[in-house]
């Protein structure tokens, strides 16, 4: 698999602002996810874990009776967050300053790494412990942080994997499913102080993790989370997790940073009743995650006494502006579109060059930075349209709706624009059709005789027909068309 | 199914250690699950009946922080005469309780019967958020009548939601390496659930 190491690139002039963000591809979809294809462990890996989590989470959403219904609750409330925004961001910011939080406003990206490091810095910490969070993936904290001479540590068992190898996630919740066993274990004798462990047993790896980790956790200073729900009315921020590493950042060091995108607001305390029911049992098939907190400002005595809320909008407010595709600004991040996703499952993560992968990445990346930051217009194409992701989504977004809405906002080749015109010409007069029609199937004939065996398909065809080709199998046109035959067999008598 | 036998089979699933007993049998089974710890981590405010049969030393969680941030709840007499050389006035520290052989000893908020969740939110008898965190063993006691059939409900039945909450469901686990199950991976290895019945 080799270490795709990510270089942050600088793409200028989307817009009013440059943007160094790891969510925009560098490479387009296409050329990506044909050099992906060739790896057959990564098939193998992603297929096996895709197929894992499907069942799981199909079993237990099959558990509870009111499975749509609360879809449909879950949706009206993201949706009224995004209509009342800016309001329900200055209750949560009144809240949680009246419960002892510090909250910042970050516009975008740079803003907010600037923020955090210099949050950091007062605390003179050379190291900040982190909670796996994809908001600060998204803005390339990791890297900024280091840049200032900090050492971000991430405290996730895969995202300590992924970092240990100078590699890039390849799923949102099983980061590092593109690694087995035995190069876990390579990469901690390499990597990883004090490992000495000879076996490649999941438990030791993980014990080996814990107690590298436990060290760190009792030395931490600063530690900087994300979240997965801010409660407007409390201020209270809520995080899912599994592992307890979450749990340790939250409540060992003196000081907390929390980078919340603005869309995970959540109006009222009593929401989270229908969000926390929808999220793990869509996210790992689990009917709960072993720990969530839910903690609100600073508690004397209990936990960080210095709690930073860092609020970030990076192209959010813009993207709620678009009234197709604000409905991705609903996203929970359970990844639940990644595993039913035929796409996804044989491309994998690395494929959509972008910390946000999958269907919900071929909607988020490319709106979040516009679609002409890098190749981030080739992503709403990594997709089928099947519909398989809208059919499992826990907050009912409609993803193959927002990627033909962005397929058709998007910039297009001069060839394809060209193309598509003169069809727009051709099918404008119904002369014009029938006579490209008739044209089409005499031109075809010979074509039909060579391709019988395959089904009247043309596997490849030459240049410029070959764009299309590369990628499909072109049917060619029908031997007759269906006004001919009505006219043959039904006026002819 | 009852609740409570709902809450139980849910809370095994997740290979929490599952018991069941009467108010009275409570100190002896409590006593048993912990007979292997090195000492016992007492947050304030537990009732004197479970700490009563206990023979190992016990740190109890400072109650001047405790109390300073949780107004409402009462030092326990018992335990602190139990372990008056260990009374440590400014609380314990992570580095205390990161001794080997801890267990903690709590009860809860409230138990999700749907999940086969326990919430913590650092009531009397549940204590600070780490104590339930760095010690490698958590031994938990939830009534019949704490728990109620699904999230919403745990919800409105908080006191206050604006405490510090933790919904525990099982202990630590990954799945990160080849999707393999791991128990006890940063937070208590072991957890165990005494249920006590009427």
């Amino acid at each position: 698999m080799g270490n795709s190491s990510r270089k942050i690139v600088a793409i200028m002039g989307v817009g009013t602002v440059s943007r160094e963000l790891p969510i925009v591809a560098i490479t387009p979809f296409a050329v990506a996810a044909e050099r992906e294809l060739g790896d057959a462990q990564l098939r193998a890996n992603l297929g096996r874990a895709t197929r894992t989590i499907r069942d799981k989470r199909a079993r237990v959403v099959a558990e509870v009776a009111d499975w749509e219904p609360m879809r449909d609750r879950a949706a009206a409330v993201k949706d009224e967050v995004l209509d009342n925004l800016s309001e329900l961001l200055a209750r949560f910011e009144a809240a949680a300053v009246a419960a002892g939080a510090t909250v910042h406003h970050a516009t975008d990206a740079a803003h907010a790494n600037a923020i955090v490091t210099e949050l950091v810095k007062e605390q003179r910490a050379e190291s900040v412990v982190k909670i796996k969070s994809m908001a600060t993936q998204e803005i390339g904290l990791n890297e900024a942080l280091e840049a200032a001479g900090i050492t971000p540590i991430e405290t996730d068992l895969a995202e300590l994997i992924v970092q240990l190898a100078d590699d890039t996630p390849s799923h949102i919740l099983v980061p590092a499913i593109h690694y087995n066993r035995s190069q876990i274990r390579d990469l901690f004798a390499r990597r990883m102080p004090g490992f000495t462990a000879t076996s490649d047993e999941p438990a030791v790896l993980a014990g080996a993790a814990r107690e590298y980790l436990r060290r760190t956790f009792l030395a931490a200073k600063v530690a900087v989370c994300g979240a997965n729900f801010a409660i407007a009315a409390t201020g209270s921020l809520v995080i899912v997790e599994s592992e307890g590493n979450g749990r340790m950042c939250l409540t060992l060091p003196e000081t907390l940073i929390a980078v919340v995108g603005v869309e995970k607001l959540l109006p009222r305390f009593a929401d989270l009743g229908d969000f926390l029911r929808l999220l793990p049992r869509s996210s790992t098939g689990e009917r709960m995650n072993p720990y969530t907190s839910i903690f609100t400002g600073v508690t004397p005595g209990d936990g960080p006494q210095r709690l930073h809320i860092v609020l970030l909008d990076n192209g959010r407010t813009q993207v709620a502006q678009d009234p197709v595709g604000r409905a991705a600004l609903r996203c929970i991040r359970c990844s639940a579109c990644l595993n039913v996703c035929p796409v996804y499952e044989r491309a994998g993560g690395h494929a959509y060059g972008s910390v946000y992968p999958g269907p919900i990445g071929a909607i988020l990346s490319p709106q979040l930075t516009g679609q002409d930051a890098g190749f981030n217009k080739t992503l709403p194409y990594a997709s089928t349209l099947c519909g398989a992701c809208y059919d499992v989504c826990p907050v009912k977004i409609n993803i193959p709706e927002i990627l033909v809405h962005l397929r058709q906002t998007g910039s297009k080749p001069a060839a394809e624009r060209a193309a598509m015109s003169t069809l727009s010409w051709v099918m404008r007069d119904r002369r014009r059709w029938r006579a490209a029609l008739r044209a089409a199937r005499s031109g075809a004939a010979p074509l039909r005789a060579l391709t019988r065996r395959r089904g009247g398909t043309l596997r490849r065809a030459p240049w410029p027909l070959s764009a299309w080709t590369a990628h499909r199998d072109a049917p060619l046109p029908a031997a007759e068309s269906f006004r001919d035959w009505w006219r043959r067999t039904h006026e002819s008598s | 199914m009852s609740l409570p036998e709902l809450f139980a089979e849910r809370a095994g699933d997740y290979r929490a250690g599952m018991h069941h007993c009467t108010e009275d049998d409570l100190p002896a089974v409590l006593a048993g699950l912990l007979a292997g710890a090195s000492k016992v981590v007492l947050p304030p405010g537990l009732p004197d009946a479970w700490t009563a049969a206990l023979t190992m030393p016990a740190l109890l969680d400072g109650p001047a922080v405790a109390q300073a941030a949780r107004p409402g709840s009462a030092r326990d007499g018992r335990a602190a005469a139990l372990t008056a050389a260990e009374l440590d006035e400014a609380g314990l520290t992570a580095v205390e309780l990161d001794e080997a052989g801890l267990s903690v000893l709590t009860g809860c908020a409230v138990a999700i019967a749907e999940t086969g969740t326990i919430v913590l939110d650092a009531g009397p008898g549940q204590g600070r958020r780490l104590l339930t965190l760095v010690p490698d063993h958590h031994v938990c006691v939830v009534r019949d009548e704490q728990i109620v059939a699904d999230v919403p409900d745990m919800i409105a039945a908080l006191p206050d939601p604006r405490r510090p909450l933790t919904m525990i469901s099982g202990p630590s686990a990954t799945s990160d390496i080849e999707l393999n199950r791991v128990e006890g991976v940063h937070g208590p290895r072991r957890l165990d659930i005494v249920c006590v019945h009427p």
